[in-house]
Formats: structure tokens, sequence, C-alpha cells
């Protein structure tokens, strides 16, 4: 009896699969169009999915662990099962092997349960507490039901009860594993996950036969010239396909809800729940069905969309509200965790580019903020022809004046800050104390773009990059070097787009470059035990982890690492327009860092950034540790007896 | 998506809003005028309203600029006299409202280019024969003849007052702040130029412009021992002494007492 029902449900279920998987796509075509290598994208799901995703999945050696078990035993046991009972051919070691696969199937489901006993808050409930019975129903039934086609057992064992108790679980099995992929249960993410690796929108992120993949952090800019390109994202279909693929994609294992510094800090968002509401507004409906953690302080099930209808309402409720999208901090920590490799950031960004460019709805602050950089080229408001006036005394060398020299010193807006201003002496007198041929803009500098482009504000953003793009075109450099590492990464990684190619340092990496070369001299240090935290836009941004930890042991300090540290760091709270548009939670994410840095047991921690200056700086607490930037830690440990080294002397002495 | 009080709804409150070129005052560059911007914010608070903006200039780059800052606080179009650079515009703002007389004229208490004299609205609502109330502070009702608005007074008080309509009303810095203005619809939005014949400002031709040097700013010293002494200096009203209050007095006696006040002052002295 078997031998009849089993193809039968093997090949209805993938018929109904194909079905589902037209319907599917057409859901992901509503979004606009983004043009992809079809067949090449195809051709690279292998590699991007066993050497890029497994690297980030891998981070969890056990949850990786069952995962190969299930879905390769899966894979392997669906393939055979077709040939086995779809087609009849058991002949020789073909039921063998299908007997290894579904068992080794079942072992990775039994991890799957195991995980499913007391799950982590981070997983989504609901259909998925019933996928670990769904993997047993469907490795046990194949198990059993391959044991007569291979000798094992008579071929009519048990009688008519056992088969169709078998052939019942072949097709709960099915159900959910073959055409649930389709049609929108918890195995979507492996359908949806499949296609969003051959077609992700930043492909330059896989590795490829020829090296690894390059870190693609800058936002993609909006096509101003054109007057009818819609500015950001107002419904779901405005997202390019591949964006509402990549939603699809979400498995909603949670890992970006466990990092997430607003989430943590009791703000309304979730970058979960926000993949997830894309998802139902794609579809069209209402996030009731959602079954993981909500948005902190906004119950489930109020919020509904369609595809064509408003993400964000102007009054009342759609399918998301403003504030969460203006409590990302845009430090990356969910799309470096996501092992589904979606851009939460790109996407985040997308939907305030609307709110400020049409609904010109930026919260609190960001009004201001972005008025005073159109009338000013600076966030506070600042007389633009004062930019220098911290360093009167210095007599910083001007790039108008010279024209040209290795180093273009960027200063960013930090020279209105007087915190951050001590961090600019102190770097000047270490580039100084290495004879480092180095010029600054001056008045000519303007703010880099940052902010504006992150609060949404794509016009501002594109309006200070072009002209200071011609500000940098009239002068001849080697690099640049700020000490910000939010001007660090616009620079390096998002002038490009506008004609503006530079190569860009971090002030660490390049104090690094200075001690490595012997252009320093560093007395002993006096600092006790130290901690470093990484910048968001410094490290998850642009890779850079070890230069400023390099040049904490050149200064011989007793360094040490909070739990979140690297590309787990948790960010200050200061990114992306956070402090401006300030959404209340309920704590304040630079006090839980700085909970990370006593963890620790540090006296001081170490930072690269203004913006974490500020935040951790700001940060009131019995026995807190000192905020010192790194620029300021070499300097005090500078040993000023040693003979001062004229670099462009020694240059050309070697060119001789 | 433009804003309600744009729409030109059956028997709604025609208000019309004057809006000029304003200029930054740290880096100069042309914006929206702030009192101008707050005039606009009133006006598209008001419920039931169609409101439309007037603006009479030179038509130029920066100027339009400075114009679609007021587009993008939610405007399909402006109007734009233009006018040329050394024209009086009282007339041709006089005749454009004759046209098409609104119920309610706002505008800023003083344009931040120009002039800036802060008189253009008294002389409007001179030539138009309509009251004028300034330093308005909100909109509380709009009646078909009249409107109660409450207007702004030193040191936050306010004044309750009932105006007939049509009225010229002016804004300073008492009224709420103005609403972002978005890149979209300021970009979107047109420029609807209006003929009128220019009238070359003959007093303006016979003077001599200069950039206004900041005037150095007198200390005020507090000799306070205490904190509450300095607040009491700080909140402490201006001390006029003297005046008299008139009650049930007739206009030829406040008149009379109105002439005697400006002729103590010594503002009034050829009528001695």
């Amino acid at each position: 009896m078997l031998d009849i029902l089993l193809p039968i449900l093997i090949f209805s279920a993938l018929a109904l699969a194909a079905i589902g998987a037209v319907r599917r796509i057409r859901l992901w075509r509503q979004g606009r169009p983004s043009p992809v290598p079809v067949l090449g994208g195809l051709a690279a799901v292998p590699r991007r999915y066993l050497v890029d995703l497994h690297h980030v999945v891998a981070r969890d050696k056990v949850m990786s662990s069952t995962h190969v078990a299930t879905a390769g035993g899966f894979v392997a046991a669906m393939a055979l099962a077709i040939v086995v009972h779809g087609l009849g051919l058991a002949e020789g070691v073909l039921g063998w092997l299908l007997l290894a696969a579904s068992a080794t199937m079942f072992v990775g489901s039994l991890f799957v349960a195991r995980r499913r006993i007391n799950p982590p808050a981070r997983l989504s409930k609901g259909p998925w507490m019933r996928l670990p019975k769904s993997l047993m129903a469907f490795s046990l039934g194949i198990f059993v039901a391959t044991l007569p086609a291979v000798g094992v057992l008579p071929p009519d064992a048990g009688g008519w009860l056992v088969a169709v108790l078998l052939a019942a679980a072949v097709a709960w099995g099915l159900a959910e594993l073959v055409f649930g992929m389709t049609w929108g249960g918890p195995m979507k993410h492996a359908f949806a996950g499949a296609l969003h690796l051959a077609f992700h929108r930043r492909a330059e992120r896989f590795s490829t036969a020829a090296g690894p993949g390059r870190r693609s952090t800058g936002l993609k800019a909006l096509d101003l010239d054109d007057a009818e390109a819609p500015l950001g994202v107002e419904t779901p279909a405005d997202f390019t396909w591949n964006q509402l693929l990549g939603f699809d994609a979400c498995v909603q294992c949670g890992r970006c809800e466990a990092v997430c510094p607003a989430f943590a800090a009791g703000q309304p968002l979730n970058p979960k729940k926000l993949v997830q509401d894309m998802v139902v507004g794609m579809a069209g409906g209402s996030d009731a069905a959602y079954a993981g953690s909500p948005y902190p302080g906004k119950a489930v099930g109020e919020h509904a969309g369609d595809p064509h209808g408003p993400i964000v309402a102007r009054e009342g409720t759609a399918l998301v509200d403003a504030e969460t999208l203006w409590s990302c901090t845009t430090c990356r920590a969910c799309v470096e965790e996501c092992p589904m490799m979606i851009e939460h950031v790109d996407a985040i960004v997308d939907m305030r580019r609307f709110l400020t460019l049409e609904h010109g709805n930026t919260p609190n602050k960001g009004a201001e903020v972005l008025d005073n950089l159109i009338a000013t080229d600076n966030p506070g408001g600042f007389d633009p022809g004062s930019r220098l006036h911290w360093a009167a005394d210095l007599e910083l060398p001007l790039m108008a004046e010279r024209g040209e020299a290795q180093v273009l010193l960027w200063l960013g807006d930090g020279v209105f800050d007087m915190r951050n201003q001590r961090t600019l002496r102190a770097l000047v007198k270490v580039l100084r104390a290495a004879g480092v041929d180095f010029a600054v803009l001056g008045n000519e500098e303007r703010d880099s773009g940052d902010v504006a482009r992150r609060l949404g504000d794509e016009a501002t953003f594109q309006s200070l990059a072009r002209r200071n793009i011609a500000t940098l075109a009239q002068y001849r450099f080697d690099r640049i070097v700020t000490c910000d590492p939010h001007s660090f990464h616009v620079l390096a990684n998002e002038y490009g787009e506008l004609g503006g190619n530079y190569e860009v340092s971090h002030h660490s990496t390049y104090i690094n470059e200075l001690l490595e070369a012997g252009w320093l001299s560093l007395k002993a240090s006096r600092l006790g035990r130290v901690t470093y935290h990484d910048p968001c836009y410094l490290g998850r941004y642009n890779g850079e982890y070890a230069a400023p930890r390099a040049v904490l042991d050149a200064l011989g300090v007793e360094r040490v690492e909070m739990a979140r540290s690297g590309y787990r760091s948790r960010c200050c709270g200061g990114g992306g327009g956070a402090p401006i548009t300030d959404i209340p939670g309920k704590q304040r994410i630079p006090d839980m860092r700085m909970n990370d840095v006593s963890e620790t047991g540090a006296d001081l921690v170490a930072v690269g950034c203004p913006q974490c200056t500020a935040m951790l700086e700001g940060v009131v607490a019995e026995d807190r540790a000192v905020v010192k930037d790194i620029a300021e830690l070499v300097a005090d440990a500078l040993d000023e007896s040693a003979p001062a080294k004229d670099r462009r002397r020694v240059t050309e002495e070697e060119a001789a | 998506m433009p804003h309600e009080t744009t729409k030109n709804a059956a028997g709604a409150l025609d208000v019309a809003v004057l809006v000029s070129v304003g200029r930054h005052p740290v880096t100069g560059r042309t914006r929206r005028a702030d009192q101008d911007a707050r005039a606009v914010e009133a006006a598209l608070t008001l419920n039931k309203a169609h409101v439309r903006l007037i603006h009479a200039g030179r038509h130029e780059t920066d100027s339009e600029t400075a114009l679609r800052g007021y587009l993008g606080m939610g405007f399909e179009g402006l109007t734009l006299i233009e006018q040329t650079r050394d024209a009086d515009v009282l007339p041709a703002l006089t005749s454009t409202l004759r046209e098409a007389p609104p119920r309610l004229l706002l505008c800023g208490t003083r344009a931040e280019t120009g002039e800036g004299s802060g008189l253009l609205p008294y002389l409007l609502a001179e030539s138009l024969g309509w009251p004028i109330v300034t330093g308005l502070a909100e909109i509380e009702r709009i009646e078909p003849e009249h409107v109660t608005l409450l207007q702004a007074l030193p040191r936050g008080q306010r004044r309750r007052l009932r105006v007939r309509l049509p009225a010229v009303i002016t804004v300073d810095e008492a009224a709420p702040a103005p609403r972002q203005s978005a890149f979209g619809p300021a970009r979107r939005g047109r420029l609807v130029v209006s003929e009128q014949v220019s009238r070359p400002d003959a007093a303006l031709a016979g003077w001599t412009l200069e950039p206004a040097r900041p005037r150095p700013k007198r200390l005020k010293v507090v000799k306070a021992a205490s904190a509450r002494d300095r607040f009491k200096a700080a909140a402490a009203k201006a001390e006029g002494g003297g005046g008299q209050v008139l009650t049930d007095a007739t206009p030829e006696q406040g008149a009379e007492a109105i002439v005697k006040l400006l002729q103590d002052e010594g503002v009034l002295r050829r009528l001695l």
C-alpha cells in the first residue's frame, strides 16, 4: 500500500511547492527593480551558503552542527526519497543511503527539539515550536518506510494500520518541509534564504574563488537628479524586490534582537520584529500572528499594512511606528549577527529617508540639526569660520596655503566640542612628535554628512559630500587621517559613489603604523587596567579591530576585554543620529556600556571616536572608569627627551 | 502629500501668508525667514482654512531656494509677484491683495533681508483699510466676521483680542516654531509668477546701505549675593514708574492723554 501512497504524496508535495513558489516570487516582485545576474547568482549559492553563511552560523557551534545534520540530512533524504519511493528505485546502495540520511536528520531534529524545551527569549515561538516534531515525523516516517525497501522488513510488515500511520507521518513532514517552504511556514527561510543568497543586493559581501568577500557597509545613494525617483521607502513595494526577498529569508533566530542596543535599552525597536513587519506588509495583513518578542512597550496585533499602503502613518498607526525606526543607532550589530545576511540598516535608513524628505518629520532635535547643517555646514549651528579657533595657538598648516601634504588631517565637527578638542590637540602633538607632514582644511572643511544621511536627509548629505569632494580635489595628499570613525566611514565608503575616492585611515591605524615604523618613542606606561571600546563605525563598518589594540599594547598597559568586544562590541548609543532623535527607553545605552566596562574592573576605557567619548563620558556613576581617546593616551606617553624626527628629511634621504 | 489646508474647500477661510527671503544670522545664507515661517505654521494649524503663500521680490536662484523652504512645509504652489531689485513691493502687494482679498493676512513682523524696517505690515494694513494686530501667540477661534486670538505681551503675558475680519496679523518669536521643511514637496512645489508693475522705491534710491556693525552689548551687572536675588533681578519687571490707567474715558480724553505723554517724552515736539 505504501508503494502506492508515497509516490502520490511526494509528487503532490512537489507540485504544491512549485505553485507556492510562483506565488511567493510574485510577492517579492512587487518591489522596485534591482538588476541582478540571475545565473551567476544561482551558481554562487552553494559557495555563499557553505562558506559565508556557515561562517556566521558557526559562531554557535551546537546550533551549527544541529543545522548541518538536520538540513543536510533533509536535503539528502528528500532527494533520495524522490528516487527510492517516488520512482521506486530502491536497488543497491540507494535505500541504505536514504536510511543513513533520514537517521542523521532524526538525530539533528532531536537537538532542534532540545533547544525548544526552554527556548531563549530571542527565539520565536508559534509555528516554530512544532518544527522539531515535523522534522521527526518526516525523518522517522521515511526511515521506517524505507526499511521494507532495503529488505530489512517484509514488504507488508505491520499491516495497513502501520502503513496509514507512516503515510500520515510522511505527509505531515512533506507538508511542513516541502510545500511549507513556499507557502509561508517556518521552512520558508530555506527557499527564500537560498534565493536571497543568490540575488543579494550587496553581492560583494560574499567570498568568491578569488578571495574573501569585502565589507560592504556604505549606504546606497538616492538619485536626486531624477525628479520622479521616489525619495526613500513609503510602502513595502517601494523596497527593491531583492530587499523584500531578504526580509522573507528571516529565520526568526533572534540573534539580532539579542545584540540590539536599542532593544536592550527598552526602546521600541526589535530588528527581528521589524523584518517580520516588512514580511507582513509585503503579504498584507496584521502582525497578530507574530510569535516573538514585541517592540518593547508596544503590543502585538495593533499594526497592519499592505504592499501599497504606507509603512508609517502620518497620523495613527500603520505597519510600524516612526519611533521604532528612529530608535536605531545604525550600529550594524544585527547585520553582523544575521545568519541570513539580511541588511536591516539599509532598510531602516530607506524608511527614514521618506519620513525626512517627504513627511518632514525628523523627531526632536532632528529638524534643527538638519537646518543647521544646511545653513552652517555643521550640526551645532556654529560659525563655519570658527572651525580652527580651538587651534589658535597650534599654527596648524593649512592646505589652502600648502597645496599638498602627505597626510590630510580631517578634523571633523569635534572641532566645536571642547572635549574633542583635547583629543585633537593630543593627535596634533603625536603627529608633530613623529615628524609627519600633515595639513588641515581648516575653515574649508564641512560636516562629512554622516548625521544628515543617517537621519534620512540624503539631499543635505549629497550637498555636503559634493562640496567636500570639490574642496578635496584642489589638493594633493597621500591619504586622509581622522580621529572620527563616522567621517572615516563616509569619506572612505560613501563618497566613492559621488566621485570622491580616497585612502582614509583612522588615527589609531596611523599611530600604529608610526609606532611600528619607529617614528614615535614612548615612555613606560603608568596606566593600570585598560579596556578598549570598539566604535561601531571603525569595527563593524570598517573591520579595524587590531590597530587600536596594538597601540594599547605598545603603551604597555594591562589590556582586558569586555564580554562584548570586537565584532560583537556593544554600541555607545551615539550613532545614526540617535542622540538627536532621542527616543525614550527604559535605560540609556551608554549606561549599559559603562556597566560592561566596570565588569572588567578596568580603571580606564580607551576610545577612538568623538561620539563614543561624549556618550560614555556622559555616564554618571560612582567610580566610573576614566574615558580617554587613544590619541590622548599616546600623547601622554610620548618620550619628549627623544629627538624629534623629521619625516620629510628622512624620506628625502631615502630617496637620495 | 500637500497639507489639508491647501485644498480650497467650500466655506473654508481664505488665509494668505506673505513670505520673504530670509538670511541666516551666522552665515548669511538665504533661507525661509523665521518669523514668516512661523506665520505659515500658524496658518497651517488653523482648522478649515485655505492657505496661500505670496512673495513679492526678485526671482533668482538664491531666493528660490529660500522660497522652496516654505513649499517644503506642505504646499503645492506659491504666488511669486516678480519685482525688480529697486522696487517698493508695497503697491504690488496692495493691488494683488485687492484683486483677491483674503479674510486673514499673516506675515512676519520684520524681514531678515532688505530694509527690514518692520513697517510693511502697517503700511499694507493702512492702504487696505484693515485692522492690524502684532505679536500673535495663538489663533483661538475663527468666526465668519471675527477672529479671536491671543497676543503676546512682554514676560509671557497674553492678551485676548477679538478682531474684525479681514485683518492683518503679524507674527514674531512668540508664535510656535515652524514645522520642518521637507525636500520632496519643496522640490515639487511650483512658483506661480504673477505680473505686477514694479514701482521703484524713490526713498531707497537716496540711501546709502552698509552692513551693520555688531554693537557691543551693555554688561548687565547684577550685584546679588544669593541665587534668590539673582533670580529676582532676572525676573524683575522693567520699572516704568509713573503712568496712569484711564477707565471709562472718552476717545477725546484718551487721545489727549496720549498726546500729553508723547509731548512729555519729547516725541511730539512740534505740537508745542
